[in-house]
């Protein structure tokens, strides 16, 4: 498997352009209940931080900072656009099959119908030491949305 | 008059690389392809890798003496014994130790952690009076270095905290030297320990042991000095150097893991109250009570691990034989090597002393725009291992505002082709990260 199934341009790009990241600046959208989550990777120290506000059921915002590779920044951005917009029940079916595919081992092929652009993160799931990396944002977002809605 | 141990005979003349790539056949792992390119191991700062002589002498021990040792009647218990012994004493005698002043430990970790649990069991209400003296009370204060690696420091931060001391730190400079003003100030009456790294595992610093013994022994404190990345690159008298205690891991000089060494005088070794408690560290046992053996054997309970033991002497005597000082001059030149080309990278920042300072043979640095983790997965597609992260140094990387870095590290084994490889995969990063 060569590097650049591993980095793909879609990644790179994502990498600088860090879609939702700023979440000190952003407040809570009105009438939105939110979590929050912070999650720290220790052997990198790869740490992010994601807030995600619901309302109405759907995901209104996702914010977030954090600091790590190109890898767990990447993974943030596009986590940002897909799950804006999104129902709750869609982001969680989201996550899970984002999981599944990284935690496969290659094995298991990602679906762009359901990924999107998080799909270009298939070749990471043969990286074992890279996985964490790509599922920092997306533990991170679970984690809070649970809160969010506990809220 | 006694002759002076081989590896410490100064020989001058570096290794070079013809030498370098005879070296090399030892190593059987050093022979594979990495994704489709040559390994270039510069990854020895974690972890060495092992000579056949090394391989082959563990394997012996299992084919024809294994054994436990100190027990036993009979022929293999003996030959066992004896093989232990032997590794002992080269080993003690590799760093300029006493055979009884030498303890094996898992590795470095593993012996720090023996010398603050002994401290914190020489705190207790019911200690022995001659553990008095490393009896630590509220206000003492132990001292480290903000260089330190996390072996060599939150141990330390344990036991303060169940003892009341205080850990204080001499901090560094921005080209990561101590700063030997403030060392000065902060090593004082209440010093009860002076724990410091030799040689800096992310500077490449090798730290001024003569002057901050001196401070220490004004101040009546003990000095544990971490060999880590000293006893496999230098070599190294902990007598000439003056240190109470000293550690070391065999893996990270040529021998498997499972394996590392404390030293320390022998007259507070047998004051020191043990850490692991159990069998063949004994004198008299009865239900109620144990007398306990001098060191070595006080510190070794249980059964140890003899062939590694044996394994990491084979190891020592293979650099003896290279010569130290040769193997140290070599591994300055490719220090320096690294240092001048990454300062040559447009966006590379090189931490710890500029080029022509003195290094050991290992570089960190930043690349601007790119983070660690990238920058050594980019390395490994051209078949270079580095280390990437904090190298278990965080206190460190946050004085210099950073929070991972790559590092390369050498050692006997590698050429200068091995480093200007890597300078030329270095120089590649930023572009294909369109940093």
């Amino acid at each position: 498997m060569s590097l650049d199934q591993l980095y793909q341009q879609i990644i790179l790009e994502h990498a600088k352009a860090r879609h939702g990241s700023g979440l000190a600046s952003a407040t809570v959208p009105e009438d939105a209940s939110s979590g929050q989550s912070h999650q720290l990777n220790p052997t990198c120290g790869d740490e992010i931080t994601v807030r995600v506000s619901v309302a109405g059921g759907k995901v209104s915002e996702l914010r977030w900072d954090g600091d790590g590779c190109s890898i767990s920044m990447a993974s943030a951005s596009v986590l940002t656009e897909l799950a804006e917009g999104m129902s709750v029940g869609e982001l969680r079916t989201v996550i899970d099959s984002f999981r599944e595919v990284l935690r496969s081992r290659g094995k298991v092929p990602a679906d762009p119908e359901v990924l999107g652009d998080a799909a270009a993160f298939e070749g990471v799931s043969r990286y074992a030491a890279r996985v964490k990396c790509a599922m920092l944002s997306w533990v991170a977002a679970e984690d809070a949305l649970g809160q969010a809605l506990a809220a | 008059m006694v002759a002076t141990p081989a590896h410490l005979r100064r020989s001058a003349t570096a290794l070079g690389n013809e030498e370098v790539l005879r070296i090399r056949n030892d190593f059987p792992i050093l022979q594979q392809h990495v994704n489709g390119k040559p390994l270039i191991y510069l990854d020895s700062g974690a972890t060495s890798q092992n000579p056949l002589s090394v391989l082959e002498a563990e394997q012996e021990f299992y084919e024809q003496r294994n054994s436990a040792v100190h027990r036993g009647a009979h022929h293999l218990a003996v030959e066992a014994t004896e093989a232990f012994e032997n590794a002992r004493e080269t080993v003690a005698d590799f760093v300029g130790a006493e055979w009884d002043e030498l303890i094996w430990t898992s590795n470095a970790t593993e012996g720090l952690n023996l010398l603050t649990y002994s401290f914190l069991n020489a705190s207790l209400p019911g200690a022995a009076p001659e553990a008095a003296r490393f009896a630590l009370a509220p206000g003492d204060e132990l001292v480290v270095t903000e260089m330190e690696h996390h072996a060599n420091l939150i141990p330390w931060q344990e036991l303060a905290a169940r003892t009341g001391a205080v850990v204080k730190f001499i901090p560094i400079d921005d080209a990561g030297a101590l700063d030997m003003d403030a060392a000065a100030g902060i090593i004082g009456p209440r010093t009860r320990v002076l724990a410091f790294t030799h040689a800096s595992n992310v500077l490449g610093t090798i730290n001024p042991v003569p002057a901050l013994v001196a401070l220490a022994r004004s101040a009546g404190a003990l000095v544990v000095l971490d060999a880590c990345q000293s006893a496999p690159h230098l070599p190294l008298d902990v007598k000439a150097l003056d240190v109470d205690f000293a550690v070391f891991s065999g893996h990270k000089m040529l021998a498997p893991t499972g394996i590392g060494a404390l030293y320390g005088r022998s007259e507070l070794l047998n004051a020191m109250p043990p850490f692991l408690t159990g069998g063949s560290m004994i004198t008299t046992v009865t239900m109620e009570r144990a007398g306990f053996l001098p060191s070595p054997q006080r510190f070794e309970a249980g059964t140890q691990r003899i062939s590694q033991a044996v394994a990491l002497a084979a190891a020592v005597n293979y650099l003896s034989e290279t010569g130290m000082d040769r193997i140290h001059a070599w591994e300055a030149e490719l220090g320096q090597r690294l240092v001048q080309g990454l300062e040559s990278i447009p966006g590379i920042r090189v931490l710890g002393p500029a080029a022509g300072q003195e290094r050991i043979g290992l570089a960190a640095f930043d690349v601007a725009g790119v983070h660690a983790h990238d920058v050594g997965q980019f390395l490994d597609s051209r078949g270079i291992a580095v280390r990437v992260g904090h190298h278990c140094a965080q206190p460190l990387h946050r004085r210099l505002g950073l929070t991972a870095t790559t590092r390369a590290s050498t050692y006997l084994y590698n050429t200068t082709d091995d480093v200007d490889a890597f300078l030329n995969a270095a120089a590649d990063v930023r572009a294909y990260f369109q940093a």
